[in-house]
This record gives structure tokens, C-alpha cells and sequence, in this order.
């Protein structure tokens, strides 16, 4: 029998026990098609939330979504009082975890809440309410239950400031909050009962996840280790059939690819260009030629036009150095630079180098509207936009190939130190 | 009016700029790797770390060192969208 009882007979929302002392009492939302206004789903998603019982006491782990609230008290209430309860954990503050949560508060005065240190503005900037009660933990912090505990694990932008885990070590669970989740919507409920939720799962990894690779890899530090029987994410199956294999996906996804093809210590700089009349054209192929004369950096020139956003944004996300090169067309740079820049946000940019060139026909904005773009995607820009007036002359080349020098040297760090009047910038 | 200077150590750039500066002014101009987020000195994203000439900023207020502590910021660290200059050297850097 595959199906796992949610309700009782008279339709009334029941938890599920994931141990003696554990219990699923979250929610399914199987209309659910867009999250979030990013992702899509194909058969909705779940708002999973836990209840724990020690001799002491009893902890709610994450609540659901304001609209599903009656599942959820109803699910709490078919396994624990309200006065039991000693212990809320917020491990992500977002609606969609905490929307029953004023409700449980009022229901539960005498429960303490415990959330992360980075989470504390945005409790307040939710709940609007200055008076809020709450303990701000990290990794390493505890909370006993008597003969239960819960410990806190700092894992923060996984995949807002205020995320942590939560691990009760003596059922060797962990509550992971969004990581290891996916939005897919199963009564079933285990990984081991679902139906196929695999590409649901690689894909909220690469839309939720991937951003934020390095704060994954850090989360990763403090998981690996522990022992676990099972994985309680807040969205999805909950992952009890080989956990670590959950894990060890993430760990992949995390990883780069590159770096077995490259030097120690060389770098690369991507040049993505599009061109009308070829003369962006002509200034990508005079900067190519110009950055190719630092021995350490890799360079590479791709013509938009002849690919597809996908995976350049792969390229891209591995590459140490990103100049892009547009025609100004009624006073804007073309669509498919901005396809390309509009695509970025799934990808860490930070630091990142940035540079922009161009040809234009009489006002020439492009260069300086994407300077602007790249630096709120939050890469440096250290070098002013390349702009030339219709067709490069020979002098405008050799000024394209001392931009492209210029940027392969300051991604080496070969450029020399310079002093600046702060009138002249 | 008064002169100060910047020295941003990530790019190896000084930048001498009047008395009353924010860091925010010029660090993206001359392309440091201090990055920002809301630029009003609410999310913590533009945290750097000062290593020469602390005093020479402006004391960090009530609510920089609020989102400092939340970000667990370390002690020299400074929001660079709030910091101004008030003289003399500083420099500093990306964390």
C-alpha cells in the first residue's frame, strides 16, 4: 500500500509520524502552478512543518502558508496541546513557513522562538510587531526537550539571509528548511512512495539554490557530518530513502566544472558581443586581440547572435571576467544583451569583472546603460565603456586592444597603482 | 575644504576626495569589489573592512551598528554606503 493517511475518515486533517516522536503537520497545495512569480510547477507544492516531542516539552518546526492554517493546526492539534508546546523554530522566514505562525503565537504564548541571527529585522519587517519575543541562534546553539534536543545550524542565503537548519540528533533528523526541497505536490509524502520528483528537485536547486553555490558548499561543512536517517525539507518529500544521496547531489551542483581545463592561476574573460554593420564586431575581435597578450588570462569571444542565453549564463557563471559589447539602437542596447543580463540573477556575479564597448550611430547610451546594469549585478567596473562612433577608425582599434589589455591585466592584478582625484571620476 | 584619501586595497587605487565623503561615491566608480545591495544601510551587503585609519570615518550609528552585529560583522568592519570620510588616510577593502 502506497498511500500514507493524511486525513481521518471524516475528512479531517490527521499528522503523520515520521518517528515515535516526530510528525509531519504541514499542507498540500496541489493547485499551486507559479511560486514566487519565478518557478513553475507542474502538480504544486507542499508546505511540510514538523512537530517534535520530548519528555519536556514539545517544539514546532517552521509553520505553512496563511491560506493552509487550518491544515495545520488541525494536523498539530491531532498530536500535541498548545500548552506543550515550548519551542517554535523558524528555520526560513519566508510567507509561505510562517504565515500560520501570529496564529500559533497567540495559541501558544508560553513557547519560546527561536530563529536565526540574520532573521531578526525580517521578523520584525513581517509581523510588525516591535514587542516580539525571540532567541537569535547560530551553529552550535542548543535546545533541550528533555530526552529530545534540537540543534542549530547556521546556514545562511540558502536561500535568504535568515535560513538555518535545524538537527535533533537523537532521531538523526534533519529539518533543512528550503535545502533539499522541491516544489512537487505528493499525498504520498516519502521520496520512497513519491512519484518521479527527480527534475523538480534539479530544478529548485538551479532557480533557489544556485546563486548562492558558495554559501551551499559552507551549509554542506556542517551537514556531511551528521548522522542522519532522514531529511525534513519544508517543500517536497520528505527524504528518508538514502538521505545522503540528497547531500551528495547538492554537493555536485555546487562544484565547478572548469577548473581542471584551466593553469593555477590563469583567469578568464568572456566577451559576448552583437553586432549590426560589424563594427561592435570589429571592436570585439581588436579587444580579444588585446586581452589575449596577458599570458594567464583565457579568453574567449562569442557573437550572441549564434547561441542561446542558457549556456552562455553557465559560461558565464564560472568565468572571472564579463565585457559585453552592444550597438546603441534608439538610445537603448539591443534586446539580446538585456535577454542575457535579465538572465543572470540564477548565478553569482559578485566581483566579478565587468567592461562594455560599443558602436554607435549618433547618441551611443548602450555602453553606459549596461556599465550601469552590470554594477547592480553587483560586478566591479573599473574601466570606463569603450563607445565608438559608427565605423572604428585604425587609432579607435588600437584603443580597443589597449581596453581589452587593460581588462585582462586588471584581472591578473598586473595593473599598476594609481592615484585619483576624486573630481576626475 | 578639507582632503582626505581612499586607498582601495583590492584594486591597488587611491583616490583623494573632500572631507565628508561617502565611501559609496567612489568605490563603484573606480570598480573596488565592494558591492551593494540597498544603499541605505539596511542589508549588509556593502560590509568592508577597514585596515588603516578607522577614526578617520564617521562613528557608525545606532542602526549601522545594529546591521553590523546582525551580520556578525567583525570589528573593523563598516558599511561602506554609511561611512564618510572625515581626513587624513584610510584604506580598505572588500570582506
Amino acid at each position: 500500500m502506497n498511500s500514507v493517511r493524511l486525513e481521518s475518515e471524516d475528512g479531517v486533517p490527521l499528522a503523520v509520524a515520521l518517528s515515535e516522536r516526530v510528525h509531519w503537520v504541514g499542507a498540500l497545495d496541489p493547485n499551486l502552478r507559479t511560486f514566487d512569480i519565478i518557478l513553475k510547477t507542474a502538480n504544486g507544492t507542499s508546505y511540510n512543518a514538523y512537530v517534535i516531542r520530548g519528555s519536556e516539552g514539545v517544539a514546532v518546526i517552521d509553520t505553512v502558508k496563511e491560506g493552509f492554517a487550518n491544515d495545520f493546526f488541525a494536523r498539530l492539534e491531532s498530536v500535541a496541546d498548545y500548552s506543550e508546546i515550548k519551542v517554535i523554530v523558524l528555520n526560513h522566514l519566508e510567507p509561505d513557513h510562517t504565515g500560520a505562525l501570529p496564529e500559533l503565537m497567540k495559541r501558544a504564548p508560553q513557547a519560546q522562538l527561536f530563529i536565526s541571527q540574520k532573521a531578526q529585522s525580517m521578523l520584525k519587517g513581517l509581523l510588525k510587531q516591535d514587542e516580539l519575543s525571540f532567541t537569535p541562534v547560530l551553529t552550535g546553539d542548543k535546545v533541550s526537550l528533555g530526552d529530545r534536543s534540537l540543534e542549530f545550524l547556521h546556514t545562511p542565503y540558502l536561500h535568504w539571509p535568515d535560513t538555518q537548519c535545524t538537527y535533533a540528533p537523537e532521531e538523526a533528523m534533519l529539518f533543512s528548511g528550503d535545502v533539499f526541497g522541491c516544489h512537487f505536490c505528493d499525498n504520498r509524502l516519502y521520496n520512497d512512495k513519491v512519484g518521479d520528483f527527480r527534475f523538480s528537485f534539479e530544478y529548485y536547486y538551479a532557480h533557489i539554490m544556485r546563486p548562492f553555490k558558495e554559501y551551499v558548499v559552507r551549509a554542506l561543512e556542517l551537514i556531511e557530518p551528521l548522522p542522519l536517517k532522514l531529511i525534513a525539507p519544508t517543500h517536497g518529500p520528505i527524504l528518508r530513502d538514502r538521505p545522503q544521496h540528497y547531500i551528495q547531489r547538492y554537493r555536485q551542483l555546487s562544484s565547478p566544472a572548469l577548473h581542471n581545463e584551466l593553469r593555477p592561476n590563469q583567469k578568464t574573460l568572456l566577451i559576448f558581443y552583437i553586432s549590426s554593420y560589424g563594427n561592435t564586431r570589429r571592436m570585439a575581435e581588436a579587444i580579444y586581440q588585446g586581452a589575449m597578450q596577458v599570458e594567464d588570462v583565457r579568453v574567449s569571444l562569442y557573437d550572441l547572435e549564434g547561441g542561446e542565453v542558457s549556456p552562455f549564463v553557465d559560461l558565464i557563471e564560472e568565468a572571472d571576467g564579463l565585457v559585453l559589447g552592444t550597438p546603441t539602437i534608439n538610445g537603448d542596447a539591443v534586446k539580446p544583451i538585456w535577454d542575457l543580463l535579465s538572465s543572470l540573477t540564477v548565478v553569482n556575479l559578485k566581483n566579478k569583472l565587468g567592461g562594455v564597448f560599443g558602436s554607435y550611430g549618433w547618441t551611443g547610451e548602450g555602453v553606459r546603460l549596461v556599465e550601469d546594469r552590470l554594477r547592480g549585478l553587483k560586478l566591479r567596473v573599473p574601466i570606463q565603456g569603450l563607445r565608438v562612433k559608427l565605423i572604428p577608425t585604425d587609432d579607435e582599434i588600437l584603443e580597443c586592444k589597449a581596453f581589452g589589455l587593460e581588462l585582462a591585466q586588471e584581472l591578473t592584478g598586473a595593473r599598476e597603482s594609481r592615484v585619483i582625484n576624486f573630481a576626475d571620476l | 575644504m578639507a582632503k582626505a584619501t581612499i586607498t582601495f586595497e583590492d584594486i591597488n587605487v587611491t583616490v583623494t576626495v573632500p572631507a565628508g565623503t561617502r565611501v559609496i561615491e567612489v568605490s563603484e566608480k573606480v570598480g573596488s569589489g565592494i558591492t551593494y545591495g540597498c544603499r541605505e544601510g539596511d542589508c549588509g551587503t556593502c560590509i568592508m573592512k577597514v585596515t588603516a585609519g578607522w577614526n578617520n570615518l564617521t562613528e557608525p550609528s545606532v542602526l549601522e551598528d545594529k546591521i553590523l552585529r546582525e551580520n556578525m560583522a567583525g570589528k573593523h568592519n563598516r558599511l561602506a554606503c554609511q561611512a564618510q570620510v572625515l581626513g587624513g588616510e584610510i584604506s580598505l577593502k572588500p570582506v
